[in-house]
């Protein structure tokens, strides 16, 4: 049989599709190094299983229909005015909707499970749980730990197998908080208080990033989670501990939240006292944020990333960061 | 006088912007010195521009669908090339500010200002046709509805070369869009184009709304119709329910940017959520908009070149209608991070789920529609079975995306980017091509050329698969949409191959192009004078093509679906031709004022953008008075006797006995 | 007029036109049905913000303390009588008197635009007591939504005035019946989005 121009054309696409789904086994989300990561694989996984139970019937009915339908075709039965089966009708109603019901429970059970607010027990052999409050400014992440008095920008560390409740909002426009090797990513609001709880159950630095568009500098709002031993972590607090910035609210803190571009890294050994909750606060009744804005409002009518900007500045690093072979 | 408008604000400075203008400048005089030299402009005028005449406003609305096709096209090449080059510290070509402008526009274009104006076009020309209508219920509406979307078009483009269009996404998302974080005046070209252009959508929703409840021809019933008006039928009542959503929302935004509101700011009360919830209220319809009128095309085009009744005429009918309903309850799923409790997640994730089984009963419909018929791999047909596995494929994603859980890892990455597109080129696009080609022949009498037209669509089927596949896989790595450059170098090769995958569909449209220019020169073989060029099954194509300005000499009757099928049945397989006694016709006449209020829209747009006060008042006023001579003016129907029918019809007939 | 000529031209030829012609008036007010309940869907997304934005004061005024309910009460009034003499207008007009239907609609005017008036005066007067839209969520969100209803019913007005222009010129005729049955949904369709109002934002906002 002569060969269809059409099916070799959907054989070439699918070839060249194949290496890009392998190449996607390794990837972040398919390699994900802590439990709530691995339940979202699982998860993924399974639904796009499910779903080939239609998808995979339909594209061979398409394309064998056609083939055997085509005009040229005139062994195949021709019934022009055939329209209806109730039979064909039955079954075409009822897959679609078992396989949705399926997943609807599975929906239903993951949103719960999975829920990005609800707090991780620690297990056997893990840490206590513990709080980072995480701040996205224009353009950077600034990193509070309220248990150790210190905060970071653009570099987050904490110890493997401990449950860890990140604390999100943000001083300037919507981000989302998202280290995808660890699992689910959560919005960052000005004024409001959100969180999300996960756990690294393996050393390793992982990167991590906002995901939502936030204006000029939003390509470089990512950053490295470190994560390894207790020690290794509780190394990295003393560093932090010894550098010579300290972030004060508000002066301090309005300070840092002015909008630069590029990627640094800041260690700050000492903050205010409630920190997070006075930047979240700093939006609500009698909050100072309107006429701390009014300071930045000749940077923003100037227009960013014209590409003359503070693009170009050298990154700065304060100390020495915690590194990757420490942590693996 | 100017406002905040001055010299600076014309960018010299942007090579690529001064190049696009001097081409579009020259471009502009060459078709401008045309017109004046082949002495043109009355005619453009009294034929085309003030023409109340759907199938002019069709052909109206599909031209400047593809001019800025190209246009949007163009951005989404850039942005591709960026990426392609912008890996591992390179800064690419582009700078975050133009690059921002880039995707911003490449959305906004692409849906308002291509796929709006494809579907609505398509309307235009086809409904009146299909429930053997003369004409939409309110003409001058009609026209005027064209004229303010484009006066959204030009103030879209002007922003290209005066001052800036918005940094902040398709959608606008507060508070990036606020005046404190986009002070510039792009984000009020956005808001003047979509707001001016927004109340002509919903006019079209009223007005075909009405023409489809009211205006169908003696005994067609509702479930006479064909699909395509069922869908176009569905496709208004969503834009008449969610597009005033849209205006209200952009009118919280205006206000809180010119006026020092708080509706949506962080501070002060607002609340910044509530916008994003509106938007999408009004966004995820829109979707379904642009979607359900391109099954209907799907569903003629499957059933006219299957020669077979379409399977499951009611199963469609009702899937079209639940979909129609479940668009409006499904909204949050497009912000499941934003935080909301597991159950309103929960909630939200299933009813998008359950969206996809009336979607799936479609598919299988034509499935069984080919099944025992006799398929011609024409075009159209071409694009329908491209549609159905590539939608099949962008469905599945959907339902992926659409588990809450499953969402905290994929929401805004490159799988949302590659999903929608799946969905959008594999249903919208690959529609419209279908469509286009379709009703091609009847719009202007002679069919378009098939070897152009299936080369067009395997470019758009590889491109796609190629530009869009290997963004799953980046999604998978953690790639994020909207970022001008990239830290991570591994993730080049794909965004090589993605740019390849832009090249491919850019062949696509010049096919088309190509088509459209070779169909043009050969028309005189091609040409159709039967009306009738594929033995199809509706009313469209029960009169001449191009139709007369009144469409049916006699306005047909219907006792069943695919009612021309079965005229043709009972008349021994030949249409039946319009025979004497004709009646006097009543036709609407032409209007100056739609487009003259159109023109001042674009004043008055151009004006606010710029804080020109006393040019938005006298252009306000200006509108105001023209719609007042158009009150005052008695003067807007006649009849045509029905002599002149007759001469007119004896004339199409001896044309078509010529050619036989 | 034209299309009035045009009629009984065709009418003088002895044959019927194709029923496409019927009822066109009918299709004129079902059109304008449907356009009016998607400016509700306006309406809707204004009282939806508004609830949502009721509680965002910001240290600013409560709805408690800055309406007036009798004042109020004294506005909800003259729309309310103003949708009874648009009534009788529309009486008028079935009746074939244009006399009565100018002094009907000239009445409703008078009461529309002294509502509107109102209206303008409780707004100034918040803005001069320092409770302007741009003093918290929640006065923004009550400032444009009553002022929507506020601007529509100024475009009730000019229509009322131009309807009273056009009767005085043509006559009631099949191009002015049309319209005044619209402009009586449109006025009925703004006291009723009143009434909502009123209840909604001022009687709910003062308790």
């Amino acid at each position: 049989m002569r060969r269809n121009p059409y099916l070799r054309a959907l054989g070439l696409v699918l070839m060249l599709a194949l290496p890009l789904v392998l190449a996607g086994c390794s990837s972040a989300l398919l390699d994900p190094k802590g439990e709530i990561g691995q339940e979202q694989r699982t998860l993924i996984l399974t639904a796009f299983g499910l779903m080939q139970i239609v998808v995979v019937p339909v594209i061979v009915l398409t394309l064998a229909f056609a083939w055997r339908y085509r005009k040229g075709n005139k062994d195949a039965t021709y019934a022009p005015d055939w329209h209806h089966s109730t039979k064909i009708e039955a079954v075409v109603w009822f897959i679609p909707c078992v396989i949705i019901v399926f997943l609807a429970l599975l929906t239903w059970y993951t949103s719960h499970s999975l829920d990005p607010h609800k707090p991780l027990e620690a297990e056997e052999g893990q840490n206590e749980p513990m709080v980072i409050e995480a701040v996205s400014l224009d353009w950077k992440w600034l990193f509070i730990y309220p248990e150790q008095g210190i905060a970071t920008v653009n570099e987050l560390a904490f110890p493997e197998d401990t449950p860890v409740r990140f604390r999100v909002t943000s001083g300037s426009v919507m981000n989302s908080f998202f280290i995808p090797q660890l699992g689910s990513q959560i919005y960052a609001m000005a004024g409001m208080d959100n969180d999300v709880h996960l756990i690294a159950e393996e050393q390793g630095v992982y990167r991590g990033r906002s995901t939502n568009y936030s204006g000029a500098g939003f390509a470089d709002m990512y950053f490295d989670a470190h994560v390894g031993s207790q020690e290794d972590f509780d190394n990295w607090v003393a560093q932090v501990r010894e550098a010579p910035d300290t972030l004060t609210f508000p002066e301090e803190y309005y300070e840092l939240a002015k909008p630069t571009e590029g990627h640094f890294i800041k260690y700050f050994s000492d903050i205010s006292s409630s920190l997070y909750e006075n930047i979240i606060k700093s939006f609500h009744a009698g909050g100072q944020h309107s006429e701390q804005m009014a300071q930045y409002a000749d940077a923003y009518a100037e227009g960013f990333g014209n590409g003359e900007s503070a693009k170009g500045d050298e990154p700065q690093t304060y100390g020495e960061s915690m590194s990757a072979e420490a942590a693996e | 006088m100017f406002g905040k408008l001055s010299l600076d604000d014309i960018p010299i400075h942007e090579p690529i912007l001064v190049v696009t203008f001097l081409a579009i400048a020259l471009g502009g005089l060459v078709v401008v010195g045309a017109i004046t030299y082949f002495k043109k402009w009355g005619y453009l005028w009294r034929e085309w521009l003030t023409s109340i005449d759907h199938k002019k406003l069709g052909i109206m609305y599909f031209i400047v669908a593809l001019v800025m096709l190209l246009r949007g096209f163009a951005d989404a090449f850039m942005m591709r090339s960026q990426l392609a080059m912008a890996s591992a510290g390179s800064e690419g070509f582009l700078p975050p500010h133009h690059y921002d402008q880039i995707f911003t526009a490449h959305g906004v274009i692409m849906i308002f200002f291509v796929a709006m104006p494809m579907v609505i076009g398509l309307m235009n020309l086809v409904v009146p046709l299909q429930i053997g209508a003369r004409d939409v219920a309110f003409p001058f509406l009609n026209n005027l509805s064209f004229w303010l979307f484009a006066a959204g078009v030009i103030l879209v483009n002007v922003s290209l070369f005066v001052g800036e269009f918005a940094t902040t996404g398709w959608l606008a998302y507060v508070p990036l869009s606020g005046i404190d974080y986009s002070p510039g005046v792009g984000v009020d070209y956005w808001i003047w184009a979509l707001q001016i252009s927004g109340i002509g959508t919903t006019l079209t929703g009223i007005n075909f709304f009405v023409t489809i409840i009211k205006m169908r021809t003696k005994g067609m019933k509702m479930f006479h119709m064909p699909i395509f008006t069922w869908t176009s039928l569905c496709a208004n009542v969503l834009i008449i329910a969610s597009f005033p959503i849209l205006t209200a929302t952009i009118a919280f935004l205006t206000l809180d940017r010119y006026l020092g509101t708080h509706f949506f700011t962080t501070d002060m009360g607002g609340n910044m959520m509530m916008y994003v919830n509106l938007i999408w209220a009004w966004g995820h319809p829109e979707v379904y908009i642009l979607i359900l009128p391109a099954f209907g095309v799907f569903s003629e085009v499957i059933a006219t070149f299957a020669r077979k009744r379409l399977f499951g005429y009611g199963t469609m009918v009702w899937a079209t209608v639940a979909i129609t309903i479940l668009s409006f309850i499904v909204w949050l799923h497009h912000f499941f991070t934003m935080g909301a409790g597991a159950n309103v997640n929960a909630f939200f994730g299933i009813m998008t789920m359950i969206i996809a089984i009336p979607t799936g009963v479609k598919v299988f419909n034509w499935l069984f529609t080919m099944y025992r018929g006799r398929l011609e791999f024409t075009s159209p047909v071409l694009w329908t079975i491209g549609f159905i596995i590539t939608f099949t494929l962008g469905g599945m994603t959907g339902v992926m995306l659409s588990v809450p859980a499953a969402n905290f890892v994929l929401h805004n990455s490159l799988f949302v980017i590659a999903h929608f597109h799946n969905v959008i080129i594999g249903g919208v696009v690959f529609g419209m091509m279908a469509g286009l080609t379709y009703w091609f022949p009847k719009a202007f009498g002679f069919t378009l050329n098939e070897k152009w037209g299936k080369r067009s669509f395997w470019c758009w089927l590889v491109g796609f698969y190629l530009a869009f596949m290997p963004l799953y896989v980046l999604s998978f790595y953690g790639a994020v949409r909207r970022m001008q450059s990239y830290e991570d170098g591994s993730w080049q090769p794909l965004m090589l191959i993605a740019w390849l995958g832009a090249v491919t569909i850019l062949c696509g449209i010049v096919c088309t192009l190509i088509q459209v220019f070779v169909s043009i020169r050969d028309r005189k073989q091609n040409q159709d004078l039967t009306g009738d060029p594929w033995d199809a099954r509706t009313l469209e194509w029960a009169t001449a093509s191009p139709p007369q300005f009144y469409n049916f000499a006699h306005l047909p009757e219907v006792n069943s679906v695919d009612a021309f099928w079965e005229m043709k049945q009972k008349n021994g397989g030949t249409a039946p031709k319009p025979k004497a006694p004709y009646k006097d016709i009543h036709m609407p006449k032409n209007t100056w004022e739609a487009p003259v209020m159109g023109a001042f829209s674009t004043v008055l747009g151009f004006a606010l953008v710029w804080h020109i006060w006393w040019l938005a008042i006298v252009s306000g006023i200006a509108i105001f008075a023209t719609f007042m001579a158009r009150i005052f003016n008695n003067d807007v129907d006649y009849y045509v006797p029905a002599a002149e029918v007759e001469r007119i019809e004896r004339e199409v007939q001896k044309r078509a006995e010529m050619q036989a | 007029m034209a299309t009035d000529t045009l009629k009984t031209e065709g009418h003088a030829h002895g044959h019927d036109h194709d029923h496409d012609h019927h009822d066109a008036a009918g299709t004129k007010l079902f059109g304008f049905w449907v356009y009016l309940m998607s400016d509700l869907v306006i309406f809707g997304s204004l009282f939806a913000t508004y609830a949502v934005l009721l509680r965002g004061t910001a240290d600013g005024p409560t709805p408690g303390e800055i309406f007036q309910l009798p004042f109020i009460l004294v506005e909800t009034f003259l729309l309310l009588f103003s949708s009874f003499t648009y009534g009788m207008a529309v009486l008028a007009m079935n009746a074939g008197s244009v006399a009565k239907v100018r002094q009907w609609l000239l009445i409703t005017f008078v009461l529309g635009a002294a509502f509107v008036g109102m209206e303008v005066y409780e707004f100034q007067h918040l803005i001069h007591e320092g409770f302007g839209p741009d003093k918290s969520g929640f006065l923004s969100a009550f400032f444009t939504l009553v002022g929507t209803h506020g601007l529509h019913v100024t475009f009730g007005l000019i229509w009322i005035l131009v309807m009273i222009i056009q009767v005085s010129k043509q006559g009631l005729t099949d191009v002015t019946r049309p319209r005044i049955l619209c402009l009586s949904l449109f006025w009925h369709f703004l006291d009723i989005v009143w009434i909502c109002v009123f209840s909604f934002v001022y009687l709910m906002g003062a308790l």
